[in-house]
């Protein structure tokens, strides 16, 4: 991964990191031609890692295409907050349609586009995670399956935020949500459920998967040009920290999305056709405590009393993401 | 041109001449054929510039419709029964947005039980849906309905569901007459959307929208319906001037002048119900029917003036709003309201029971002679059900009411002749 390529002095903020990079590989994102996809003004709470993505994502897929680019957008906290009527902070062709029916909408612009003959012009849909891995995972599956000419991004932040924190099949175990609460035998989310849908996507052999979180903005943005230089069905999975629904401070929102890759709970990869072709190496390896202790979800781990043997658990799911994906730095990285 | 095709062929012919750009489809009986048919002429290369996507479901049917048509295509699709149901959701939003997407419904029974056969519940199921439903009576009418659908959505913004009786005319091999594309074309022009995803001039669709303007919104969907009020008869007086046929419109009348009793129904079961008619008149019997093509918009007024100079109303629906009784028949009394009219509400049909002659006969005759009660469901065999009554309240586990009836009524080969 491009991103990977640079040798940071330190593990910490990437704008420590744009400083030493050449001209031309910095983000544009502070440059006065930022095309600002997603505008100022929209009503998403403090430290809000959906806005944030959404925006270097859009961004990055506006200037993958000049700027020729049309979005589908599931119901959810990403519509809710950028679209209350008669405002809109969106400075692209964009449609609401419904929850679970992004992908399929997507589809069928695709579709009008090609048939009109508007082949410059690029499809994206975006939804969170209930919107993607839940009620909307059929119509996804349709899209990758016909190899639609669409790029879909999951802004994944591991619950039903918009209606209050309710769990998805993308909550992590032991989180704590309405649905999922911190009340008998097994206290929040349960081991032993859940998807990947990352890993889905890979099974439908679609020319591009990847990963990527809001800790890591360039690596994202360079994963959305690549993702637009490529035709078919393409699956972007965003790693986007909430605040209000995993009990965080707004100002660890990156933090959290950079311990959450670096402890292996979230890998990031790029797949094509249906196999790895690359992952961000974690360079210094952190235990999931450090990752863990910063949200309220995930409190009833170390109050009133540490529970070691479940914290483990949870260890043991990030070491299995690192062999899995083949994630921790060698030497000669 | 004049064919003898099957009705679902002669739909995708005339579908195919309007020049669809993306038709979706997803199998459901009795619609299969339609898509079927279109797929084949995309593919074969006899409609242009389409594109025919293979969804993995009715609900993504609908969704991609409503994709492309907000990406300015002419968008079509078809569906039926639980198909629709399954994109309920899908089918009030293309509304609320104001695409013109036309559907074609090969109308058919809801389930459970599940029944493959034809009524009209699953259309009616979706009556409140901001859609405009037409009916067709006949297969020569459905090809004029969907032509004459795409120009009404296109012009009001308003998607248009065209509803063909499943088997009874879809499956129906008959003689019908197949317009040239000139002569469509001039009917129906390019399609100009009123508001269309362009990145040239980028708009936000499906914003939400506050107390402090939906009553508003929905207004305006109620108030485009009242406006296809006057442009269906436009567009029929139209179509007849350049084809040569009358079709469509709000309804169609038959032998009302001085009929005391009104028959009114939907769709295919209007061919039976002329015949009966036309028998009653030759007794003697002063008896009149109404066809009504456009259910949504619901032309009260319109039927007000063919009803109100009869004695009695008989409404026909193959449909049931169980508790109550039916869904025509309430929206007839609504059309009547203050007129002093008793309107009879007779279910019939219903999971494709075939509409008899003679069942209609007896019933239009008891209803002549004023001694119709105000619901009854046509052919009901009262034996069955009261055994079945009895069976419920002294069985606590009476076990699955619809085997219950089938073994009741002895082997499918016993009741068959």
């Amino acid at each position: 991964m491009r991103s990977s390529h640079v040798k940071f002095y330190q593990t910490g903020t990437f704008t420590v990191g744009n400083r030493l990079l050449d001209d031309a590989d910095r983000s544009v994102q502070a440059a006065v031609e930022r095309t600002n996809s997603l505008n100022s003004g929209h009503r998403a709470c403090q430290g809000c890692g959906e806005a944030l993505g959404a925006r270097y994502a859009i961004d990055a897929a506006m200037r993958a295409t000049d700027n020729q680019l049309i979005a589908a957008n599931a119901t959810g906290c990403l519509e809710v907050f950028s679209t209350p009527y008669p405002e809109t902070s969106w400075q692209i062709p964009w449609i609401h349609s419904l929850f679970g029916n992004t992908a399929a909408v997507a589809t069928g612009i695709a579709a009008a586009l090609r048939v009109k003959g508007h082949n410059e012009t690029r499809v994206v849909a975006q939804g969170g995670d209930g919107g993607t891995t839940d009620i909307g995972f059929g119509c996804l599956s349709g899209m990758f399956e016909r190899n639609d000419d669409v790029l879909y991004i999951c802004y994944d932040n591991e619950a039903y935020m918009n209606t209050g924190v309710q769990r998805s099949s993308a909550t992590p175990p032991t989180a704590r949500t309405a649905t999922s609460q911190v009340v008998g035998p097994e206290p929040g989310n349960v081991f032993g459920q859940g998807k990947n849908v990352p890993l889905i996507a890979m099974a439908h052999e679609i020319p591009y998967v990847a990963t990527a979180s809001v800790a890591d903005v360039r690596d994202l943005e360079d994963k959305v040009t690549k993702a637009m230089s490529i035709r078919g069905a393409r699956y972007i999975h965003i790693l986007v920290p909430c605040p209000l629904g995993w009990g965080s401070a707004p100002h660890d929102t990156v933090k959290l999305a950079r311990l959450a890759t670096e402890s292996g709970l979230f890998p990031v990869f790029e797949a094509e056709h249906g196999e790895v072709t690359d992952r961000c190496r974690i360079r210094r390896k952190v235990p999931v405590e450090d990752y863990l202790k910063l949200q309220r979800r995930f409190a009833h781990l170390f109050k009133p009393a540490l529970k070691s043997d479940v914290i483990a658990q949870l260890q043991g799911l990030a070491d299995r993401n690192i062999r899995r994906f083949d994630l921790l730095a060698r030497e000669e990285d | 041109m004049l064919k003898q095709i099957e009705g679902s062929r002669a739909v995708a012919e005339a579908v195919a001449l309007c020049r669809p750009e993306v038709i979706c489809a997803y199998p459901i009986t009795p619609q299969t054929h339609i898509v079927e048919n279109l797929g084949q002429m995309v593919k074969g290369g006899e409609v242009d510039h389409c594109e025919f996507i293979n969804v993995e479901s009715e609900f993504a049917a609908l969704s991609v419709a409503i994709g492309a048509s907000a990406a300015g295509a002419r968008a079509y699709t078809a569906t039926a029964s639980q198909g629709l149901l399954f994109m309920a959701e899908a089918v009030y939003n293309a509304s609320g947005l104001g695409l013109p997407i036309v559907m074609t419904i090969g109308n058919r029974a809801i389930g459970a039980p599940i029944n493959i056969w034809n009524d009209q519940q699953d259309s009616m199921s979706m009556r409140d849906a901001g859609w405009i439903q037409l009916y067709a009576e006949t297969n020569q009418e459905a090809v004029d309905l969907h032509i004459q659908a795409v120009r009404l959505a296109e012009e009001l913004s308003v998607p248009v569901m065209v509803c063909v009786d499943g088997f009874i005319l879809t499956h129906a091999f008959e003689r019908v007459d197949i317009p040239g594309q000139t002569q469509v074309d001039d009917f129906v022009p390019p399609y100009e959307p009123r508001q269309i995803l362009d990145p040239a001039d980028p708009v936000t669709i499906g914003a939400m929208v506050g107390p402090e303007a939906f009553t508003e919104v929905r207004y305006l969907a109620h108030y485009r319906q009242m406006q296809a009020l006057w442009l269906i008869p436009e567009l029929a007086e139209e179509f007849a001037e350049q084809f040569g046929r009358s079709s469509g419109g709000l309804l169609h009348e038959y032998r009302v002048e001085g009929a005391e009793t009104l028959v009114v129904a939907l769709g295919s079961v209007n061919g039976t119900i002329k015949d009966v008619v036309d028998q009653m008149r030759d007794d003697g019997i002063a008896i009149g029917s109404v066809s009504v093509t456009s259910f949504r918009p619901f032309p009260a007024k319109r039927l007000r003036q063919c009803l109100s100079g009869g004695k009695r109303i008989v409404v026909i629906e193959k449909s049931l709003a169980v508790g109550i009784g039916g869904i025509v028949s309430t929206d007839v009394r609504m059309a009547l309201a203050g007129a002093g009219l008793p309107v009879h509400t007779v279910v019939a049909g219903l999971g494709g029971r075939a509409i008899t002659q003679q069942s209609l006969l007896n019933t239009l005759s008891r209803a002549h002679r004023d001694v119709l009660e105000p619901l009854t469901f046509l052919d009901l065999r009262h034996d069955v059900i009261h055994r079945e009554i009895e069976r419920l309240e002294t069985q606590r586990r009476s076990g699955p009411v619809a085997e219950n009836i089938l073994r009741e009524l002895g082997s499918v080969a016993d009741r068959i002749g």
